[in-house]
């Protein structure tokens, strides 16, 4: 497509307006949408942060980028090819669908795979916690996890000692999680 | 036209210069991504569904003392140039300049505070303020966070946190960022090993417009990068000890420079308030770089300087959409550089500009 305004080279802007309700579509080459102040948005269209490291996951792991390019999430459909190209999920059962695959790329930019912040429900008062924000203490996530590992290796006494301690954090919290 | 622009047009309460460290830091913003659980994302959602879930927040928000004389606008029904007039204003993010579908925004008068809908995300709460102040900027997006989960189930993981997206910003989905002047240290050629340094540790240094933007006139954007892992206090102690120690290291670079060339660097000063004062045509790149010379001269300790609220608002005011939206049409480049001269010399109260009328 050639672009609207000088006809001459490839349109590579496309941009979308309503205008007195009627929807005009508009397609610029990279110096005419210059020319009208829209630099903005071709520096949008360089690389994202997201897909850097999508990209830099993948070529890592690349014995395995094949096969999940089919996966599908079951709650929005999307594949993970889809996700890969766009850098974004579909919907929240994603992160559960493509799991392997994100925990790969979550340790590359965050180095975590685990939230430590915040939760709905779990909230005190803003500004008192931002000034006394106590080291966190264990997280019945955490504490699980290190449960399933002590009965997998047969260490079923600290085994009890963990169930213990979740029991006691539900008890504090006053939120016995669903799944217990 | 949206009558709702026209109460945006003047200085944004952000950038008004009267705040800690506000000579060099200009600025800070805290940003929160949520999105509403069983809601596809936009890219899979309805537009039914996303224009609903916009109603019913919009809604929300505008019931909470933050928004209380706030806006609401669909970003749809604006034309571009006013879309690109707020993405200038650092209201909407760069995408938005495309198609705008179910997109929204909700925004207090003084422009502090601000939420995107059905964005990336389906909630991005923005909290801004002048000069070096996390805390607050925090606790302002936190209080506006509070009020809408009351009303909405957020989507929730139980290992990864807020759910976001684009996996760069799951877990708290909370960006701080702090907009820097640091030109003794671009001066003395020590800011690309310092900004390797900043990256090494979890944060993320852009230009003054954000993600995919360059750096011009010594200005730095300097954000966290980990959302996951690290509680929200963690990531603003980061940040906060960081930007000091920016300062810090800036303060040294500056005392060198004194020491060993004050007069060449006045003179830069001068000749850049020269250029701002007398020219016909000034470039978006050219003025930046100019007023970032001449807000130097502030942490330099020179008198006679236009004032650092002056600075900003110049920053903010000549920005393409901007001077298009003042003019009441549009321009082309070369107008647009005429225009901003102008605007300039307007500001800086210069009267004597030769020229060839009267």
């Amino acid at each position: 497509m050639k672009c609207q305004r000088c006809s001459d080279k490839d349109a590579t802007v496309h941009l979308k307006e309503v205008s007195g309700g009627e929807l005009r579509e508009i397609h610029l080459c990279e110096s005419c949408a210059n020319e009208k102040g829209f630099h903005l948005v071709i520096e949008h269209n360089k690389l994202s942060i997201a897909s850097q490291f999508i990209w830099m996951a993948e070529n890592l792991y690349p014995e395995s980028s094949g096969k999940v390019g089919a996966v599908q999430c079951s709650g929005c459909g999307m594949r993970y090819s889809q996700f890969s190209r766009a850098g974004r999920v579909g919907c929240e059962a994603c992160y559960d669908a493509f799991q392997p695959q994100l925990q790969k790329i979550l340790v590359r930019v965050h180095g975590a795979t685990r939230h430590k912040g915040r939760t709905p429900g779990s909230l005190g008062d803003a500004a008192t916690a931002v000034e006394t924000a106590a080291p966190p203490g264990p997280r019945i996530s955490d504490l699980r996890e290190k449960l399933r590992r002590a009965i997998q290796n047969e260490e079923y006494e600290s085994a009890a000692t963990i169930r213990d301690q979740i029991r006691e954090l539900e008890r504090e919290t006053g939120r016995p999680e669903e799944d217990a | 036209m949206i009558p709702i622009l026209d109460m945006v047009t003047g200085p944004v309460g952000w950038l008004s210069g009267d705040a800690p460290s506000a000579d060099r830091v200009l600025s800070t913003r805290v940003r929160m991504a949520r999105n509403a659980k069983g809601v596809r994302f936009v890219g899979k959602a309805l537009p039914a569904e996303l224009e609903s879930l916009r109603e019913q927040i919009a809604e929300r928000l505008m019931e909470t003392e933050a928004f209380a004389d706030g806006h609401f606008v669909k970003l749809a029904e604006l034309p571009i140039l006013d879309r690109q007039f707020l993405l200038e204003r650092h209201l909407v993010s760069h995408d938005l300049t495309g198609d705008a579908g179910a997109r929204g925004l909700v925004l207090a008068p003084d422009e502090k505070c601000s939420v995107l809908l059905n964005e990336e995300d389906h909630v991005r709460i923005q909290a801004m303020a002048p000069g070096l102040q996390l805390k607050a900027s925090f606790e302002a997006a936190r209080e506006i966070d509070q009020s809408l989960e009351e009303k909405i189930d957020y989507a929730v993981h139980d290992e990864l946190g807020y759910i976001t997206a684009c996996p760069t910003n799951i877990g708290t989905g909370m960006r701080a960022s702090i907009l820097i002047h640091l030109p003794a240290l671009v001066l003395s050629q020590r800011i690309k090993k310092i900004l390797t340094g900043i990256q090494q540790v979890g944060l993320t240094v852009r230009g003054f417009y954000g993600e995919g933007s360059e750096v011009v006139g010594n200005f730095f954007q300097i954000s966290n990068q980990v959302t996951l892992g690290e509680t929200e206090e963690e990531t603003l102690t980061k940040l906060e000890r960081i930007v000091e120690q920016l300062v810090d290291w800036e303060e040294k670079a500056q005392e060198v420079l004194l020491r060993d060339a004050q007069l060449q660097v006045e003179d830069k000063i001068l000749r850049a308030l020269g250029t701002l004062k007398y020219s016909r045509l000034l470039g978006s790149q050219e003025m930046i770089g100019l007023l970032s010379a001449v807000r130097f001269a502030h942490t330099l300790g020179l008198r006679n300087v236009p004032p650092i609220p002056v600075l900003n608002d110049l920053l903010l005011r000549c920005q393409p959409a901007h001077l298009q939206r003042r003019a009441g049409k549009e321009m082309t480049s070369e107008e647009r550089n005429a225009f901003r001269a102008h605007t300039v010399q307007e500001a800086l109260g210069v009267q004597d500009v030769p020229s060839r009328e009267g």
